[in-house]
């Protein structure tokens, strides 16, 4: 009887210490929000801006997810050395181009809404960038690839029901399409989109 | 005798009716896959997207940008009025995909806008209740009878479509558009023919002013800005069919799951 009542406490015990460490996809969204509208409402350089704001995507983002995603069914005729290459090249190429998208914002105010659970793997979470004199109010929806549930990570956005992950897969595949699938004219042209 | 056999026929069709409508969504959704859809004339579509754009920096990028130099309340006006007018057009497609509530919801929205709203500028309905307006088109309600998509074509000054969305377009000029009709169509006294224009060029104007930053921002960050208009407009054509802004009724969740592995 006393084992069983030992086993059922540190039982209740792990499963209240991993619950602990468990981030809510919601939860997570609105921090990762708020810490990017506070470094754009700074009176910091656009540089300065670009640099904050690149730190918080390889932090919160699943940049080498993404970027096999964005290659499609490609991917899987790559080798390792092509892997490893693709990697790194696709990194240097979202952080430049998601760091400048994102930099044009001054002080974007994004409400979380709701989130609807997929799967285990994936949460959407549902928010609205509040609408300003110039642009109408946007709702962004954002994947979270929550497998990890200490450490979720972005794995798409959603803005007005248009997938931007899917977008650049089929802008990747129109690259790959008018170069005979070859994965170097890809290398190519994001080199020389992360070098300009 | 007679009675019996109606029955049967009406049963019988009703059920096939009610089979295809279970099949329907997921079979409309595959059609229009942007994947799927095939750019049988990308070389041309590619140079009258360069053109388009050429006739973008010159004309639609300079007049959108003093157009957003105007005050909030009066681009708000402009747009409530040609949203307005663009329920002319979305009644009759609302009755043909037999979306009946949504026409006489429409029907409401538009007499009120256009009476007490003085021609659409304020948009009462909204404070009354009437909200959720979606746009239809022919394009739309031949996409909900089943007609696929065909290839993708970009038109030159129109933009993006699809050959199903253009023969949708057409249909507007033979009949099917109520504001083409009393303006060009018809010799009305109250309206002239270049009222029709002037509504459609505005309506340009306010779309590119509206995704002005979204526009530049695309465009500089592209790789290859063809490929991400063609994409952009074929998910959001995906979606207006399927009447649903949500990701997860139009995306493949095993194109994510499979990175997993």
């Amino acid at each position: 009887m006393n084992t069983k009542k030992i086993i059922t406490i540190i039982f209740f015990y792990f499963l209240t210490i991993s619950n602990s460490y468990t981030i809510e996809a919601d939860v997570f969204i609105q921090s990762t929000v708020n810490r990017a509208s506070k470094i754009l409402s700074e009176n910091l350089s656009k540089e300065e801006k670009i640099n904050q704001l690149k730190l918080i995507a390889e932090e919160t983002v699943d940049i080498t997810g993404i970027g096999f995603y964005t290659l499609g069914s490609v991917r899987k005729s790559l080798d390792v050395s092509q892997k490893k290459k693709y990697t790194e090249l696709f990194r240097a190429y979202f952080l430049k181009s998601f760091s400048s998208r994102l930099s044009e914002y001054t002080n974007p105010e994004i409400d979380v809404l709701s989130k609807d659970v997929l799967s285990e793997n994936y949460t959407i979470v549902n928010s609205l960038l509040k609408g300003t004199s110039e642009r109408p109010e946007v709702k962004i929806d954002w994947r979270v690839y929550t497998k990890n549930q200490e450490n979720p990570l972005i794995r798409d956005l959603i803005i007005e029901g248009l997938s931007l992950a899917r977008t650049q897969k089929e802008e990747f595949a129109s690259i790959l399409n008018s170069n005979d699938n070859d994965i170097n004219a890809l290398f190519k042209t994001l080199k020389e989109f992360s070098n300009n | 005798m007679i009675k019996k056999i109606l029955i049967i026929l009406i049963t019988t069709f009703t059920l096939t009716l009610n089979v295809n409508a279970g099949s329907d969504g997921d079979l409309i959704l595959k059609k229009n896959e942007p994947s799927e859809v095939k750019d049988c004339f990308e070389k041309i579509n590619r140079v009258t997207f360069a053109l388009n754009q050429t006739l973008d920096g010159v004309i639609f990028k300079p007049v959108a940008s003093l157009y957003k130099k105007l005050p909030s309340p009066a681009r708000t006006g402009v747009s409530n009025s040609l949203e307005n007018i663009s329920h002319l057009l979305t009644i009759p497609n609302n009755v043909l995909q037999g979306d009946f509530l949504q026409a006489g919801i429409n029907t409401g929205r538009f007499i009120i806008n256009t009476t007490i709203g003085i021609l659409g500028i304020f948009d009462v309905a909204e404070y009354l209740g009437l909200t959720n307006y979606e746009k239809e088109d022919y394009g739309q309600s031949l996409a909900k009878y089943g007609v696929g998509p065909g290839c993708y074509i970009v038109l030159p000054v129109l933009g993006p479509s699809t050959m199903r969305d253009t023969v949708g377009s057409t249909l507007n000029f033979l009949g099917g558009d109520p504001w083409y009709n009393v303006t060009i169509g018809n010799d009305t006294q109250f309206f002239k023919n270049s009222d029709y224009y002037y509504s459609k060029g505005a309506a340009g104007v306010d779309f590119r002013a509206k995704n002005y930053d979204s526009i530049e921002n695309l465009e500089k960050n592209s790789l290859d800005f063809y490929a991400s208009v063609k994409s952009l407009y074929l998910q959001d054509r995906q979606q207006k069919i399927l009447n649903s802004r949500k990701i997860i009724s139009t995306q493949d969740d095993s194109d994510w799951e499979e990175i997993n592995q």
